[in-house]
């Protein structure tokens, strides 16, 4: 309640060429989206005098596109649409279970896949689905479009390796060429619902006939300055047998790939011990 | 029209409607034409000396009005019990967050952004920020030894006790600090109105607020007037900081020559105002072997902040309630309230009781495993009953129903079948959780303590009017447990008169009598005591003036006409008499400490994610004499909320402190219980009536929060093994307790 | 200008574009049905309908609700004339103090509508954005519950 509208400029670009346009020519303006992240700020009043460009009216990037071998989901879809949409749910449930789970459904009715990336907070829920299924950041800027790969996409903590004056137009997913033996996501956060995450897990595993690893795609959120995959455990998993011993083994170095820190919601050796628990019971494939 | 027809049932709440359609109006929503907003500029160092204030040349000071301590016409006191807390800092400040300067603009946000453009230099002066600190006297802050206010209770012969004792069982326990988190912030408005200053806001007590404004503006109660609006939640938290509001309002409005409002943000709502007492409790046992109790020797700690508020009467409850609900020959309590350099905590639901009752309960489960006897044989042994003799000497003459609450949960919950089916889980490694169910039992005194009920001299009215209106004159708030359905309920059925009939006067001081605080579970047994006691006048009088009393609206006219003369209204109202046989002695602090208490059972049925160590509440299942529910939906209401407030301290709720301020002042990172973080309540009300209260009514309010924290400890404790003596039992320190 | 169809009436706002929704509802047209609690999404006081969807109000400048359907807690029903969701909140004790009461309401309203499931866990579920400090929530829920079972019945 301590913002100023009236110290505000708000442009209100009718295409995505608009929406670039008005970016570039006012350095440090401000993307709006579902605004439930900006407007927390806002509300605090330490973003009077700003420009914001709202992106309200850029219906190029609120559609989700299917081909054959990616969903194209538009920057400004909100949570609660991709948790609506048929294929999203058959071939990204991690994706979906994320979405659920983004505050509660005041939230999901505003939030955007496109703004939960750009904020880039540390905690965010999609991250870790985004980073198993591989996701591509499809942006547009002054100097055309380019593409980033989302694990080369978050560069910090609330901060993103997108060029100033560039806006995101869709994330990308590709669907997997078979689909995984297993897949998870687990959110642990202060209570039920409307959570902030302590730690955060997605994983995809590909198995074998004979029950050896063909592949694992393994990420945390939460404990790091940003989304991780487990580069360690994936290497260390290939081509073996999914026993006590490799899940432990696998616990053990996930160090390799997080630096969970104490801070206002949980500490360091909480984060750790749960998310070696959450790893192992995955690999050992029990749901609890 | 037969008796009870109201009362015992669940009559639907009198302003349901309003809130319901979103037409009652709370304090902001009010339209007050020309009104300004007011913001507060606060200390940002715990301990200090003011060096400077600095007014950044370039805002448009012109358009502000500003106000200091300077201001004050009275006294630059917040008037409450100690005079040390001042409105505005004068030169010094002792706790991150005070108040220092006040600024009221037309407009919201520039009043906001003024508020940036003030700096303040500070002389940084050492700080107390802890318990440890302030018993160190690392900064002097109240007189010589940081204590504002000690206790002591005797009984019996201590030594001769522990000299008895086959078994001695020491524990130490800690209680967090808790933030009421009522969902509608601070928010109070002040106008000059024919040289009357008008309060009107969000508030529990209106005469606390007018006490405090006499002094501060030099003023008497006539050019003084208090208007509650509705109200989204208090639970304590708005006792007494309205007072505070309600100044800086008042002088803004005296400043500015127009009303003021000022309505916290909840980050300010959070960080600033009054919160539960952080409590340390040392408990040393002495117990023969079977299980009697023989010796209690019991230490109690508070954390008041920097200001003595309310310390005094929150440790004076704690410290009656430390002994538990349990029968002991030999007592000794000590209990010391002190000073930190952190905001004043205050009035939160239990009132110091849930602290000391955490203990009491949870020590029973240390006790247990050192005798080597299950902790509900060892309570039953010991609880109190009919004719059972208190810590301070109180015989509990009647309503005493903590047994039978003990049996209806017993069987309610399967206690027993569960401790022992959840054993055999536990048993089983390969099980995803640990299970366990733990009981708790507490007693709540009702009304002000001991002599309390006699100081506030408590008035409350019923008045008929010429055009034929029956009102409820009392100063007792609404703020969601029930109070206006109450006493229209309690009067109604006094009187014999349908409940429609009735109207509660809004608590305005100028219309209403002091009846005391909405505090301390006194709403139902102490103040609709009086209501009924006035209702009762009004009924004699109505039926020597015709016979009998009104049946219909007609009837109901002439009997206005004749009773009030030609004159606006007739007005019946009663002052508090204290029974003559409640008898406390302040100096000793002996006696009847309250005229009579509820009891609560309560089983917590809980299981633990081996994984992640989050804490799942299954089911709760609780039964608590109540004396009579007067509205059986209302009480029960109480009863569920005040748990759930419970569960939120015992699990979820952490004020986190750095620098002597709450640094998780908001919503997203202070949490609260949502609709998926509830279980199932199994309630039962159970009635053992109190002769002096209404209908035989006892308290209910603060009651729930009793039980809630010792059941899921001695739950956590059955599932893991694990004693855990310091909450939130936050699954980071569940994992710690069993590395 | 922004135009806004609140409760069914079309309306023009001509205020700061990056006014709050929920200070365009309260403030310019005196609807003040919808409270603020936190203005940090958390408590879901604010919570209004945007196209028939439960948002929070006070993070939506007015610029990104234009030409959009909004509803208050003031369209279920008046004092006289309760709704059955009211109705059974008023029989089932679902409100006390009664601040978080709109925003529950117009998620719940939302979730009936809708076809929402009506078990225990979906409801609480549809009601998690929803902080309520004085009820524990079963009552609420029984509220919800109930109404869906008297609209079942009429049907």
């Amino acid at each position: 309640m301590r913002g100023d509208p009236r110290s505000m400029t708000v442009l209100s670009p009718r295409s995505a060429a608009e929406a670039v346009r008005s970016l570039a020519e006012n350095a440090g303006a401000l993307p709006l989206a579902g605004g439930t992240d900006l407007m927390v700020v806002w509300n605090l009043g330490l973003l009077n005098g700003k420009v914001v460009v709202d992106l309200s009216r850029v219906g190029e990037w609120k559609k989700i596109s299917v081909a054959k071998n990616a969903v194209r989901i538009g920057s400004l879809v909100t949570h609660s649409e991709i948790q609506r949409h048929a294929v999203i749910r058959a071939r990204f449930p991690l994706l979906v279970q994320a979405c659920s789970v983004v505050g509660a459904a005041q939230i999901q009715n505003r939030g955007t896949l496109g703004g939960n990336i750009a904020n880039a907070s540390p905690a965010g829920d999609t991250f870790p689905p985004l980073a198993v299924y591989e996701a591509v950041v499809h942006c547009v800027g002054p100097d055309g479009k380019r593409v980033l790969p989302i694990d080369m996409f978050f560069a910090g903590v609330k901060k993103t390796n997108l060029k100033p004056g560039e806006l995101i137009e869709a994330i990308e997913l590709p669907v997997p060429a078979t689909a995984p033996s297993r897949a998870a996501f687990r959110k642990v956060g202060t209570r039920a619902a409307q959570s902030i995450s302590k730690t955060m897990f997605a994983g995809l595993l590909w198995l074998k006939k004979d029950g050896t690893v063909a592949d694992a795609r393994l990420s945390f959120g939460s404990l790091a300055p940003t989304v991780k995959r487990l580069r360690s455990a994936e290497r260390l998993l290939a081509g073996r047998r999914l026993d006590a011993a490799t899940a432990a083994a696998a616990a053990a170095v996930l160090t390799d790939d997080v630096s969970p820190i104490d801070d206002i919601r949980s500490t360091r050796d909480y984060r750790l011990e749960v998310s070696r628990n959450l790893l192992v019971q995955f690999l050992e494939g029990r749901k609890r | 029209m037969a008796l009870m027809a109201n009362v015992g049932k669940s009559v639907l709440r009198r302003e349901g409607p309003e809130k319901l359609t979103g037409r009652a109006l709370y304090l902001d929503d009010h339209a007050i034409p020309g009104c300004w907003h007011g913001v507060t500029v606060r200390s940002t160092i715990p301990s200090g000396r003011v060096k400077a204030v600095r007014f950044d040349p370039s805002f448009p000071w012109k358009e502000c009005a500003i106000v200091t301590a300077r201001d004050i016409p009275g006294k630059n006191v917040v008037t409450l019990i100690e005079p040390d807390q001042p409105l505005l800092a004068d030169g010094v400040v002792r706790h991150r967050e005070e108040p220092i300067l006040l600024i009221a603009h037309p407009d919201r946000a520039t009043a906001y952004e003024a508020a940036k453009r003030v700096t303040v230099e500070y002389e940084p002066l050492p700080a107390a920020l802890t318990l440890e600190d302030s018993l160190a006297l690392k900064n002097k802050i109240f007189k010589d030894d940081n204590v504002f206010k000690s206790y002591l209770i005797e009984k019996g012969d201590l030594a001769a006790g522990f000299a008895q004792a086959d078994f001695v069982v020491e524990g130490e326990y800690r209680s967090p600090a808790q933030e009421q988190a009522y969902i509608e912030n601070n928010a109070i408005a002040a106008w000059e109105e024919d040289g009357v200053m008008v309060v009107s806001g969000s508030l529990q007590c209106p005469y606390y607020v007018v006490k405090a404004l006499k002094a501060l503006l030099g003023r008497d109660e006539t050019k003084v007037r208090v208007i509650q609006t509705v109200t989204g939640g208090g639970f304590g938290g708005k006792e007494e900081y309205p007072s505070m509001i309600a100044g800086h309002a008042a002088l803004l409005a005296l400043k500015a020559g127009r009303p003021v409002k000022i309505v916290y943000d909840r980050h300010e709502d959070m960080a600033a105002t009054t919160k539960r007492h952080p409590c340390v409790v040392r408990q040393k046992v002495g117990l023969k072997k079977d299980g009697t109790l023989v010796a209690q020797d019991i230490d109690v700690l508070m954390d008041g902040g920097a200001y003595a508020t309310l310390s005094s009467v929150v440790l004076s409850r704690g410290t009656l309630h430390a002994a538990g609900a349990y029968t002991c020959p030999n007592v000794r309590v000590r209990s010391r309230a002190m000073a930190t350099n952190t905001p004043p905590n205050g009035a939160f639901r239990g009132f110091g009781a849930p602290q000391t009752l955490f203990a009491a309960e949870l020590h029973w489960e240390k006790i247990a495993d050192v005798l080597g006897i299950d902790s509900l044989t060892l309570k039953r042994k010991n609880l109190f009953q009919l004719g059972s003799v208190t810590a301070t000497g109180q015989i509990l003459r009647e309503s005493v129903g903590a047994q039978e609450c003990l049996d209806v949960v017993l069987k309610r919950s399967k206690y027993a079948a569960k401790r022992k089916e959840y054993d055999r889980w536990n048993k089983d490694r390969g099980n995803p959780t640990w299970r366990g169910i733990g009981l708790a039992i507490a007693h709540h005194g009702a009304g002000f303590t001991g002599s309390g009920e006699v100081y506030l001299a408590s008035r409350a009215g019923v008045a008929i009017t010429r055009d034929a209106k029956i009102f409820v004159l009392a100063a007792s708030t609404e703020i969601g447990q029930g109070t206006n359905t109450m006493f229209a309920q309690v009067a109604a059925d006094a009187i014999g008169v349908p409940f429609d009939w009735l109207t509660v006067e809004t608590p305005d001081t100028h219309k209403v009598p002091d009846s005391g605080p909405t505090v301390a579970s006194r709403t139902c047994m102490v103040v609709g005591g009086l209501v009924r006691r006035a209702a009762l006048q009004l009924k004699a009088a109505l039926e020597a003036e015709h016979g009998r009393v009104p049946k219909t609206p007609s009837d109901l006219k002439k009997a206005a006409a004749t009773l009030c003369a030609g004159k606006a209204a007739r007005r019946f109202e009663v002052e508090y008499e204290k029974p003559p046989e409640v008898n406390w002695d302040d100096k000793t602090y002996m006696g009847d400490a309250y005229g009579c208490y509820s009891y609560a059972a309560f089983a917590a049925d809980l299981e633990i994610d081996k994984a992640t160590y989050e804490v799942r509440v299954r089911k709760v299942t609780t039964a608590q004499d109540v004396g009579k529910a007067l509205n059986p939906t209302l009480c029960e209401g109480q009863i569920i909320g005040g748990t759930t407030q419970g569960l939120g301290w015992a699990l979820l709720e952490e004020p986190v402190y750095k620098d002597g301020v709450m640094i998780n002042a908001q919503l997203t990172n202070y949490i609260i219980p949502t609709s998926l973080d509830t279980p199932p309540f199994d309630v039962t009300i159970v009635e053992r009536p109190y002769s002096r209260g209404p209908f035989g009514a006892k308290g209910v309010g603060e009651l729930p929060m009793d039980v809630p924290a010792p059941a899921v400890a001695a739950a956590i404790k059955h599932a893991t093994g694990r004693l855990m003596t310091v909450f939130p039992f936050t699954p980071e320190r569940i994992a710690e307790a069993l590395s | 200008m922004i135009t806004l169809t609140v409760n069914g009436r079309k309306k023009k706002f001509a205020g700061a574009p990056f006014t709050r929704l929920i200070d365009a509802l309260r403030e310019e047209f005196r609807l003040t049905g919808t409270k603020e609690g936190c203005g940090e999404g958390e408590c879901g006081a604010c919570t209004v309908l945007l196209d028939g969807e439960p948002v929070n109000s006070c993070l939506i400048p007015a610029c990104s609700a234009d030409g959009r359907r909004i509803e208050t807690v003031e369209s279920l029903g008046t004092p006289e004339k309760l709704s059955r969701l009211q109705e059974s909140f008023l029989v089932c004790g679902g409100a006390q103090c009664g601040i978080c009461t709109p925003g529950m309401l117009m998620s719940a309203h939302s979730h009936l509508k809708a076809g929402g499931k009506t078990d225990d866990e979906s409801v609480r579920t549809a009601l998690a954005g929803n902080l309520c400090r004085c009820t524990g929530y079963q009552d609420i829920v029984k509220s919800v519950i109930g109404a869906a079972k008297k609209g079942a019945k009429r049907k």
